[in-house]
């Protein structure tokens, strides 16, 4: 039996752990930051793609966190992850905190291919807050290679300073602010309502919902109304985990 | 292990010392109960709701909601363990045992898929749901268990990473052999012992 209309692919050689070079260090929103990461043993993803992090204490104490790919495969002998930093976390904390340009890190992956993007057409991405890394991997990398293909971003922020990527929103995506708009904003405000995702024009293709669970829940529920079909709507929910 | 040491990591260490011993390798202690589906949640009325044992089995059974509520049903304390790294220790949950609900389908083949309402699958060999170790439950902690948990009804694995405990369970379906269900043949381990840390293929 065959769970959404996904064909499952053959994945890759698994990833094994690797200690990476952060090569680079960006401040996206004041709690996110983008880190490029060089890996020696490199593999093309799927954008939507996870890697798993590993820290490790001198007693051996040790705490793992997945964390999605922003980058576009076509960044090779890197990856970036972008992570939002939860102050109650352990792993999260430490990047923002500690993790400099030429600090090593170790990771593995790249891991698991449901929540991922292969050249189908067209696609709507629907992003609540740090939900909208994956489905930046998946818009650089259309942007990179198929720029004509279909596909719009309809990204749901708090206010002004929690827009993660904002150099990159172009007029392929769609901003809601829920809570406070910047002045002179003439958009949508508010949650993703009907209106947003029908302005969006997607309701024959697939769909790829990441944020909380409440996020994945309205937004899936609204795609659903829309008449995009259940097995079209694919999610990925941000546990409260750091 | 590797030997490498993270520069300036300490950790938290959250877990209570004296469950330390019940976290497996690579997991955290967490309080909550998040939920992670692919997908939207089913809506599954209970009216419409069943529940199946089909595939070489010796007899197909099946139950409506009201025939379920009739089997015995027994409380299960247990931990349980998401392959995204939490785990959630001395929780509990309430249902029938699958050793009762195989009694009288009487399994012919080594292997069962779980198929849930909404289209999920997972793989399991019959031996990792039989003598005690697998229920489908119907109540978390006392309470009925709620629609993005899995209700009205998912199936409980506790001993193997959450994945393979199916939300929204429609059924168990007995084969001769093995296939990958649907997380594995995404990536994910085909049995998923969270003890030897079975996360990802070749794992």
């Amino acid at each position: 039996m065959e769970r959404l209309g996904v064909t499952p692919v053959e994945q890759r050689a698994p990833g094994r752990w690797q200690v990476g070079t952060v090569a680079a260090v960006k401040q996206e929103t004041p709690r996110v930051k983008s880190f490029r990461i060089s890996l020696a043993m490199w593999m093309p993803h799927l954008p939507g793609q996870h890697y798993d992090v590993r820290l490790t204490a001198p007693d051996g104490y040790s705490a793992q966190r997945s964390y999605s790919i922003a980058s576009s495969p076509l960044d090779e002998g890197e990856i970036e992850l972008t992570i939002d930093r939860l102050d109650d976390g352990e792993v999260s904390p430490y990047f923002h905190d500690v993790v400099a340009v030429g600090d090593q890190v170790e990771v593995r992956g790249p891991f698991a291919s449901y929540f991922v993007w292969r050249g189908e057409q067209p696609v709507l991405l629907v992003g609540g807050g740090s939900g909208v890394v994956p489905l930046m991997a998946m818009l650089r990398h259309r942007r990179r290679t198929m720029p004509e293909l279909a596909m719009r971003l309809v990204y749901s922020v708090r206010s002004a300073e929690d827009v993660i990527y904002a150099d990159e929103l172009w007029d392929d995506a769609v901003l809601t602010y829920t809570r406070q708009p910047p002045s002179g904003w003439t958009g949508h405000t508010g949650r993703i309502d009907a209106a947003l995702i029908a302005a969006a024009d997607a309701a024959s293709g697939t769909a790829f919902v990441c944020g909380s669970n409440g996020f994945v829940e309205s937004a899936a529920g609204l795609l659903l109304d829309a008449g995009i079909a259940a097995e079209s709507i694919r999610t990925e929910r941000f546990g409260p985990t750091g | 292990m590797s030997g490498f040491i993270s520069r300036g990591f300490k950790g938290l260490r959250r877990t209570p010392e004296e469950l330390a011993d019940r976290i497996p390798p690579g997991q955290y202690f967490e309080r909550g109960f998040p939920v992670l589906t692919a997908g939207p949640t089913p809506d599954v009325p209970l009216g419409k709701w069943s529940l199946r044992i089909d595939g070489m089995v010796a007899e197909t059974r099946e139950w409506t909601w009201e025939e379920f509520g009739a089997l015995p049903f027994e409380a299960v304390p247990c931990d349980i363990h998401c392959v995204t790294k939490w785990s959630k220790i001395g929780t509990s949950f309430g249902g029938v045992s699958v050793d009762t609900l195989l009694e009288d389908a009487e399994p012919l083949g080594a292997f069962v898929m779980a198929y849930s309402h909404g289209g999920y699958t997972t793989n399991l060999p019959v031996e990792d749901i039989t003598d005690g170790k697998a229920w489908v439950v119907t109540e978390h902690e006392g309470e009925p268990l709620p629609r993005e948990h899995g209700g009205p009804a998912r199936l409980l694995v506790p001993h193997l990473y959450f994945w393979k405990t199916a939300k929204w369970i429609a059924g168990l379906r007995v084969m001769d052999h093995d296939e990958p269900g649907f997380w594995e043949a995404n990536g994910y381990h085909n049995r998923g012992d969270p003890w030897r840390e079975e996360r990802y293929w070749n794992d």
